[in-house]
């Protein structure tokens, strides 16, 4: 068996070790320029009473998670008993963001609708949604039309941000959260954060 | 019920296909021929659970049972028959069901249109197959289960993805399928020779018919992908250099020069270890693919569900698979040397370059789709790549591959005068070289790019026409008629892919340098121009359908005062997930597609509607069926069949002089 012959099996080699690398590296992933920039500040109406708002600035001086979600969102369902339990042990506060709750679902036309309606709708689903599955927000706001969403850079739900006492964006995470992901990537920041303040 | 019948089924598919795979290897390895024999019943009764399976959770699909998981997340209660059935394959599970289907599919064509190969060497063949088999159906039960049920049921479906909801998705993934599993019966039998040293001339020329016609599958797939994106997904754009469509594409770039490496290696005895590497490639090449796709390592429009899981399996398959026949070649490279020697200008020679720029072509378009990965594996930032990148590294690989593949074939075998046969196709190039030019300065176009272009297609024209008036003058004196005979079916395999080929490019050239796009504002009545013709908006309706909502704009065409028809590009919105498409509408010529789509409607009631103008599309089409027409020629060639029935009464004359 001459070297020259193994040239082949030493390249694919060398490639599988590529392609095994990135199996633990997400390509959707991608850096949001966001990052220890101030969050895009807000006021937004309250999911459970719409005639007050709340705005960003209302969590300063705390570390907290802005999650991004919708009744539609069929990910945030596999993620919810976790944000659920976050909220019985007191591990951080969440504040929800629900995300064009009825015009992000594609079932529904919003061709005619007007805001109004569309509010009351929204408001009533996503009630109707944390009751049945379980409420683990402080509170949250709704973003009708999406516009809050754009500012942060969402594009897909849920999204979980990360923000510090100053309101700065410290950490992003696409998709649902996972125990590991919470284990290893959230709480560890969150712990941080708090140590620095 | 009915599901836990295929699941059942599927899983003694996979017993039979280790049964494939060990027994029939151990009989070749003992010398034992019932334990050889094995290997064909075993994989036809591996094929009949395969697709009894297939048909079950097809059935599921058809009967709309959303307590399968799979039907509940691709299908819907008013979807459309065809696309019922046809979203079996449009998602993870039942793709990979698919693709064992196919590979089941050729393992029995193999029994059946083997019959002539000696006994060992079948037994290697299917023993070859079965372990691929036994990976695949493996990794579907155990990461991608396609009858995992849903408890309880859902009133109803998520229904399939809209943009596979169209008839050239019908048939696009089971040609693909084809294609890709095709190579790795030229795989298999590269295996076996090497497993039983046996690298004689008798393998390539067994093998060529089977890696023609896999070759000929995934031309078509390819190319009936090709159609689907361009008048699918609204935009008029036909390649994108999408890592899915490298996926296909490179095991098509390996695969021809597997074709081509094989002639040499059946005619020659030369270019063996070449052979067996490029048949391990063009397969693995496969996988890699499918390992691209499924693990969603890239990303791509084209990603389903990923799942690290999946991922690790294939790749775990992938590392088996290729890691063990590059290290079986390296153990018998050294007795692939050798062959028919050739001089420097000669058949050979050309079709060596061949092999190396094909190859070369094939680990660029690679490296362009996986450098993203290897930028992120390295901690480099994140990129992606681009059609910029591929065109800058594809044309100049190329132009030379097209130059020699219309001059190759006037080379003679083992030696040739490279002076005269210069001369002789001289005139032809130089003609070449002014039409090119020429026609690019006389469409307005003058531009590098489109002369090169334009002079390469007129090349492979002139000279295939050149080489196909020589071949009738070789035998002065026999009438027309004797002469068109004499040609046999593999040579003009061999012109039409090429001819083909020259086809293609002028398409290329033409849509790339000469096509038009605008994007307007109408209102009914309102009329815009684009490339000498008139679009006239006559309005939009309703046009719902059986799972969505629609409204459908129609549009007249005029040119030169007269019209052409109405246009009625859609726009829909699928209500089940609520994704709205675009259904272009197009008025197809041979000389140019005049192609319309929808945009959104804004508030004052007019649509942004987009117009493109493409010249000769149809052409790369066109070139795309001559090079499949070409391959089915070459595989159909008699000698085939000739020598097929010479090795099985060689082959029994062998076994009664055993028997004696």
């Amino acid at each position: 068996m001459k070297a020259k012959f193994l040239v082949p099996l030493l390249l694919f080699f060398g490639l599988a070790g590529f392609l095994a690398f990135g199996l633990t590296l997400n390509p959707r992933e991608v850096p949001s320029p966001l990052i220890d920039k101030p969050a895009p500040n807000f006021r937004l109406a309250r999911l459970d009473q719409p005639e007050q708002t709340f705005a960003l600035d209302e969590m300063r001086g705390q570390v907290w998670l802005l999650n991004v979600w919708a009744s539609w969102c069929v990910a945030c369902r596999q993620e919810h008993p976790l944000l659920v339990r976050m909220a019985e042990q007191k591990l951080v506060p969440v504040v929800g963001l629900n995300y064009k709750e009825v015009r992000g679902d594609g079932a529904i036309s919003t061709r005619g609708m007007a805001l109004e309606a569309e509010t009351t709708m929204a408001i009533e689903r996503a009630r109707r949604w944390l009751s049945d599955h379980g409420n683990p927000y402080q509170l949250s706001v709704l973003d009708i039309d999406g516009r809050v969403g754009i500012d942060f850079g969402v594009y897909g739900v849920p999204e979980t941000f990360l923000i510090d006492r100053e309101g700065r964006i410290r950490y992003k995470h696409i998709g649902p959260i996972t125990p590991e992901s919470l284990k290893t990537q959230i709480m560890p920041k969150v712990e941080e954060l708090r140590r620095a303040g | 019920m009915i599901p836990e019948l295929g699941h059942f089924a599927l899983i003694l598919a996979l017993v039979l296909s280790l049964v494939q795979a060990v027994v029939p290897l151990v009989g070749a390895h003992r010398n034992s021929s019932a334990l050889m024999g094995v290997g064909r019943p075993a994989a036809q009764g591996q094929f009949f659970f395969i697709l009894f399976s297939y048909v079950c959770l097809t059935w599921a699909f058809i009967q709309s049972d959303f307590s399968v998981q799979l039907a509940a997340s691709n299908s819907h209660s008013a979807t459309p028959l065809m696309y019922k059935i046809t979203g079996v394959w449009g998602n993870h599970e039942g793709s990979l069901l698919l693709w064992a289907m196919s590979l089941s599919l050729w393992t029995v064509a193999v029994t059946v249109f083997s019959r002539h190969l000696p006994d060992a060497f079948l037994a290697r063949v299917l023993g070859v197959l079965g372990w691929v088999s036994a990976g695949f159906i493996s990794f579907t039960l155990v990461t991608s289960n396609p009858f995992e049920r849903l408890l309880p049921a859902v009133a109803d479906g998520r229904d399939l993805n809209p943009l596979l909801q169209d008839p050239g998705m019908i048939i696009h993934p089971p040609l693909l399928y084809m294609g890709y599993v095709g190579f790795s019966v030229a795989f298999a039998f590269a295996i076996a020779a090497l497993l039983s040293g046996r690298l004689d001339a008798a393998w390539a020329r067994w093998s060529r018919p089977w890696t023609t016609i896999a070759w000929v599958f995934l031309t078509a797939g390819i190319a009936v992908g090709s159609g689907w994106a361009y008048y699918e997904l609204g935009w008029g754009g036909w390649w994108f250099w999408d890592p899915v469509e490298n996926a296909s594409f490179m095991p098509w770039l390996l695969g021809t020069a597997l074709m081509h490496s094989l002639a040499v290696t059946e005619k020659r005895g030369a270019f063996r270890s070449w052979t067996v590497l490029l048949a391990i490639g063009a397969f693995s090449l496969s996988l890699l693919g499918t390992f691209l796709v499924r693990s969603g390592v890239i990303t791509s429009v084209h990603a389903f569900a990923t799942d690290p899981k999946r991922g690790l399996y294939i790749l775990a398959l992938l590392v088996i698979v290729i890691g063990f026949s590059l290290l079986l070649y390296a153990m018998r490279a050294n007795k692939l040397m050798g062959g028919g020697s050739f001089g420097l200008v000669s058949r050979e020679t050309s079709l060596l370059a061949n092999n190396v720029l094909l190859t070369v072509a094939s680990a660029s378009v690679l490296l362009g789709t996986l450098y993203p990965l290897f930028l992120d594996a390295l901690g480099l930032g994140k990129i992606s790549v681009g059609p910029p990148y591929f065109e800058a590294v594809f044309v100049p690989l190329m132009t030379p591959v097209v130059v020699l593949m219309a001059f190759g074939p006037f080379l003679r075998w083992k030696d040739d005068d490279l002076l005269a046969e210069v001369r002789r196709v001289a005139p032809a190039f130089v003609a070449s070289v002014a039409i090119g030019v020429g026609s690019a300065w006389a469409v307005d176009h003058l531009t590098w790019r489109t002369a090169l272009g334009l002079s390469l297609a007129a090349w492979v024209v002139l000279a295939s026409l050149q080489l196909l008036a020589r071949r009738l003058g070789e035998r002065a004196g026999a009438s027309a008629g004797s002469r068109l005979r004499s040609i046999t079916a593999s040579w003009w395999g061999m012109w039409l892919a090429h001819f083909g080929i020259g086809i293609f490019i002028i398409g290329v050239t033409m849509v790339g340098s000469l096509d038009r796009h605008l994007d307007v504002k109408m209102k009914e009545g309102q009329h815009a121009e684009l490339a000498g013709y008139t679009f006239v908006f006559r309005g939009a309706v309703d046009a719902d359908g059986p799972n969505y909502d629609a409204a459908r704009g129609n549009i007249e065409l005029i040119r030169d005062g007269r019209s052409l028809g109405i246009l009625t590009p859609e726009k829909r919105v699928y209500l089940a997930q609520g994704m709205p498409m675009t259904e272009a509408s197009l008025d197809i010529g041979v000389f140019r597609d005049v192609y319309v789509s929808l945009g959104e409607q804004l508030e004052d009631g007019a649509w942004i509607v987009s117009l493109y103008y493409k010249p000769f599309i149809s052409w790369i089409w066109m070139g795309c069926v001559l090079m499949g027409l070409g391959g089915v020629f070459a595989a159909a060639d008699r000698r085939y069949r000739r020598l097929a029935a010479r090795d099985a009464a060689a082959a029994v004359g062998g076994r009664a002089g055993a028997a004696a």
